[in-house]
């Protein structure tokens, strides 16, 4: 792993008005956080705590009040194709076949000739394992394999940042486990620099190379636990003695947190 | 063959193929239907050959037939269903024309909706029919009120129903696209467009049985040719038969109308859960 700044993110302060409570409602309060290039960070903490409110900011996608978001020294303003995100939902458009679904970003920049986005597709297809299913719809698959599409959709516009809002929530204990071990295997055949919100602490462990726990709304960094298991992971590594040790200490960090937490507000 | 031998039940490979069905078992909703319809033409037929009806009133199968074959055969019916025919066309085309730009422009510009709903409302709302009078004035009685009327009451339900289709795209949809920095009109035509297509064809079919409903109130209100006008002219001089067969033509339009925009749905729907080939 080089030591080069991939995102940083520095005091990034952020407020929602809440129209029940008729006030704004101050969601970020201060996030410093660095990720390097080509590492895995992990962010858990109580729900509604501002997660996936800090990954749309660095997406984009919502606006900042105060700090600054940079990628590779860049500040964020709006959506960009050096950053990508695989979306907690179901998020594939049911009208587009898992082509032109991995193809959208592709299609939507209109960089590259037909034929190069249709190779680029069926190189990410088969990537994440999906050979023979370039012309069916979303409808048709599995749960599982609908997250693979999502995340070669991120892939497409090959960008420098992977942002994973709770790709594998929905999906059933075992599909899960297994697109976790998948997941790193793509990130690690892709070389992405990913950022990745979870909710389950065994999750974050498994694939993260540092695990950042955020506080009980208004969010601060609470603190960043390096996760030292070897890099390259099997799901045998659940069972390792280290594992429990930090998988036990994230949950007492997030748990100290969610008692401070008042009633969730909205989405995480 | 695999054989599994439980106690003494063989399960064969027999068993997992597809159990046979008979004829009927494999069509038996429309046997049924077949069925139910035969006997409700024999009945009716029966029923006045017996003398218990009066055909002046309800006519028979035989009678109704025997007036089409005639209507057909003398081509007496052909300027009629040129004339409903060409007013159909003109009045619905328009309608499609005018009414799924406009849905789609209201559905995407808050305020041009916010401008326009006022009068879309109180249109939809209002059974298009009772503008027929004004519509007179306006147009006289030729061709151009009948396009006119059919236009009106075609035109709202697609409005109405492409504006909602545009207006109720998902926002996790939007989301994802604004994500991959799309264009608002990028969004357009990847979002907003094809979530829309469901609504914006209920929008047609709706538009097609109120065409329907314009061709005949229209061509009773001053006519002189069409199929609406031919049941009326009928209707006036106690000729059932005629009725019922300008009732049949309209039924069989609207079902075979109704068939083909069922064809262009199932094209578009491929990508829904519930589509049936």
């Amino acid at each position: 792993m080089s030591a080069q700044v991939k995102l940083e993110s520095d005091g990034v302060r952020l407020a929602f008005y809440n129209e029940r409570m008729k006030r704004r409602l101050l969601v970020l309060d201060g996030i410093d956080l660095t990720v390097f290039t080509g590492e895995l960070v992990a962010i858990v903490g109580p729900s509604g705590c501002g997660k996936s409110t800090f990954l749309s900011a660095v997406d984009g996608l919502v606006k900042t009040d105060a700090g600054s978001i940079k990628v590779d020294g860049h500040a964020v303003t709006a959506p960009g194709p050096d950053r990508a995100v695989v979306f907690q939902q179901d998020s594939l458009f049911p009208w587009y076949t898992v082509m032109r679904n991995v193809t959208y970003g592709l299609e939507l920049q209109r960089r590259l000739s037909k034929a190069e986005i249709a190779e680029r597709g069926a190189t990410l297809i088969e990537l994440v394992g999906l050979t023979g299913f370039a012309e069916h719809y979303p409808h048709e698959l599995s749960g599982g394999m609908r997250q693979r599409v999502n995340i070669a959709r991120a892939l497409a516009p090959d960008p420098e940042l992977l942002l994973l809002d709770e790709p594998f929530a929905a999906l059933d204990a075992q599909t899960r486990e297994f697109m976790q071990s998948e997941l790193l295997n793509i990130l690690a055949r892709a070389k992405k620099t990913a950022l990745f919100i979870t909710h389950q602490i065994d999750e974050a462990v498994f694939l993260a190379d540092r695990v950042a726990v955020f506080s009980a709304r208004p969010a601060r960094v609470k603190e960043i636990v390096t996760v030292d298991l070897p890099s390259q992971r099997g799901l045998d590594v659940k069972l390792n003695q280290r594992f429990r040790e930090l998988h036990d200490y994230l949950w007492r960090s997030i748990q100290e947190e969610a008692v401070r937490t008042p009633i969730a507000i909205g989405a995480s | 063959m695999a054989v599994i031998q439980i106690d003494k039940i063989a399960v064969t490979e027999a068993d997992n193929a597809p159990p046979h069905q008979s004829l009927w078992q494999r069509n038996e909703n429309f046997l049924l239907g077949l069925f139910s319809v035969t006997g409700f033409l024999l009945f009716w037929e029966f029923s006045v050959l017996s003398g218990w009806a009066n055909p002046l009133f309800i006519s028979s199968p035989s009678r109704i037939f025997n007036a089409a074959y005639e209507m057909f055969a003398d081509g007496s019916i052909y300027p009629d269903l040129l004339v409903s025919a060409q007013e159909f066309a003109l009045g619905y085309g328009l309608a499609v024309i005018v009414g799924i730009p406009m849905g789609i422009l209201m559905g995407w510009y808050t305020r041009l909706n916010a401008l326009l709903d006022p009068f879309v409302n109180a249109l939809y709302a209002t059974p298009r029919i009772a503008l027929m009078p004004l519509i007179i004035i306006w147009f006289g009685v030729d061709l151009s009120a009948k396009i006119a009327i059919i236009f009106l009451a075609t035109v709202f339900p697609i409005i109405v129903n492409t504006m909602t289709g545009v207006r109720t795209m998902e926002r996790d949809f939007v989301k994802v696209a604004r994500s991959f920095g799309a264009s608002d009109g990028q969004l357009f035509l990847t979002v907003a467009l094809p979530s829309s297509v469901p609504n914006l064809l209920t929008g047609l079919r709706l538009g097609l049985g109120h065409a329907l409903v314009g061709i005949v109130v229209g061509e009773m209100y001053g006519a002189s040719a069409g199929i609406g006008f031919m049941m009326q002219t009928a209707g006036a001089t106690f000729q059932t038969d005629k009725v019922m067969v300008g009732i049949i033509i309209i039924a069989a339009a609207g079902m075979a109308l109704t068939g083909v925009l069922r064809m262009i749905e199932s094209r578009f729907d491929v990508w829904r859960p519930d589509h049936h080939v």
